[in-house]
């Protein structure tokens, strides 16, 4: 038990650029170094993990752990994944809570921000590779557009219906490629 | 207290309807954040989107951890951050104790087919609302272009653009 939070931990410290990072490593523990899981279940398991909502981290740890110990190594998991970031960033919280009116820490700012315009544009040309280019996804996307950029509705909006509607309207479009 | 409560609840609703990762929770935490409970200026929010790109993690827990911390100090970081993992825990949970049953649905996969198009169009509009209250003038504009050529044609990782970018902000701004 100890040692699954150690490795989860370890991963949790270790993985810079959000969840996706964390997910060769996980496997790398998991199936090869340890042997806990063939590569097929991890496989599984990684699909169920990106069917839900939330941080995939965290859910890939916590089906891992489940399989593993149950309720208890699920906890355990989760916990070691969330831990190291939850510490790091209270850290630079309470520091830049002091600094962030600093001239200096001001322009460094300035400076990233247009980067981090760049970065969420970047996600979406790798998002565009999951999609089939058919005029159902075509509709999703101005949909969703136009919910959230023009009616200011709230995203929770986009996801059911976009959700129900890859259920229930999906399977009856002929143009689908 | 209530202040403690409605973190946990915000970040709790934003964990439970942000299917796709990282980057399709910024609407839904710049919509109940910046917008209605004004825990952070606009400019802010993007600030702990970099600091979440440079620091191990995911972007969500570490917005909630941040947003919590400012807002009410380490019970409220505590708060913010157990919400939004809240949800995904027990789901991950629930559906572990039936995953032989649910492995295949067909469902599943039919969801998806919706969801993925509508998640691209909700970051896309999220990189729209981030670019019109970054880029105010030609040199920020020089920044965001630079910086999404580094990235998805010369393959820098966004570590390394963010910490340019900011030494670049220091001599511009």
């Amino acid at each position: 038990m100890f040692k699954l939070f150690k490795i989860f931990f370890k991963i949790g410290m270790f993985t810079l650029g959000g969840g996706y990072a964390m997910v060769p490593l996980i496997e790398e523990e998991i199936v090869e170094k340890n042997d806990w899981m063939s590569e097929d279940e991890f496989l599984d398991v990684l699909v169920m993990a990106q069917s839900l909502p939330g941080p995939l981290a965290v859910n890939t740890a916590t089906f891992v752990g489940y399989r593993l110990k149950k309720t208890r190594g699920a906890a355990v998991c989760c916990l070691g994944t969330v831990l190291p970031s939850f510490l790091i960033i209270l850290t630079i919280a309470s520091l830049l809570t002091n600094f962030y009116q600093e001239p200096k820490v001001l322009s460094f700012f300035r400076g990233v921000r247009p980067a981090v315009a760049a970065l969420i544009f970047t996600a979406v040309f790798k998002l565009k590779k999951g999609i089939d280019a058919s005029l159902f996804s075509i509709v999703m996307v101005v949909f969703a557009i136009l919910c959230v950029a023009v009616m200011s509705w709230s995203p929770i909006i986009v996801i059911v219906v976009a959700a129900l509607s890859g259920i229930f309207i999906y399977p009856h479009t002929k143009w689908r490629v | 207290m209530k202040t403690v409560l409605e973190l946990f609840l915000t970040f709790f609703k934003i964990g439970a309807f942000s299917f796709g990762g990282g980057y399709v929770m910024i609407p839904f935490i710049q919509r109940e954040i910046v917008g209605a409970h004004q825990w952070l200026s606009a400019d802010e929010f993007i600030d702990v989107l970099a600091i979440s790109q440079v620091t191990p993690g995911p972007i969500a827990t570490n917005s909630s951890t941040y947003v919590g911390y400012k807002v009410a100090g380490f019970v409220g970081a505590l708060s913010g951050t157990i919400g939004v993992i809240g949800a995904a825990f027990l789901l991950a949970l629930f559906i572990s104790k039936r995953f032989e049953k649910v492995k295949h649905l067909p469902q599943v996969k039919l969801m998806f087919k919706g969801l993925r198009p509508a998640v691209l169009g909700l970051i896309f509009s999220a990189g729209i609302s981030v670019g019109v209250a970054t880029v105010t003038s030609y040199k920020e504009l020089a920044i965001a272009v630079f910086s999404f050529v580094g990235i998805v044609k010369f393959k820098i990782h966004p570590i390394v653009i963010i910490a340019v970018a900011g030494c670049v902000g220091l001599i511009l701004f």
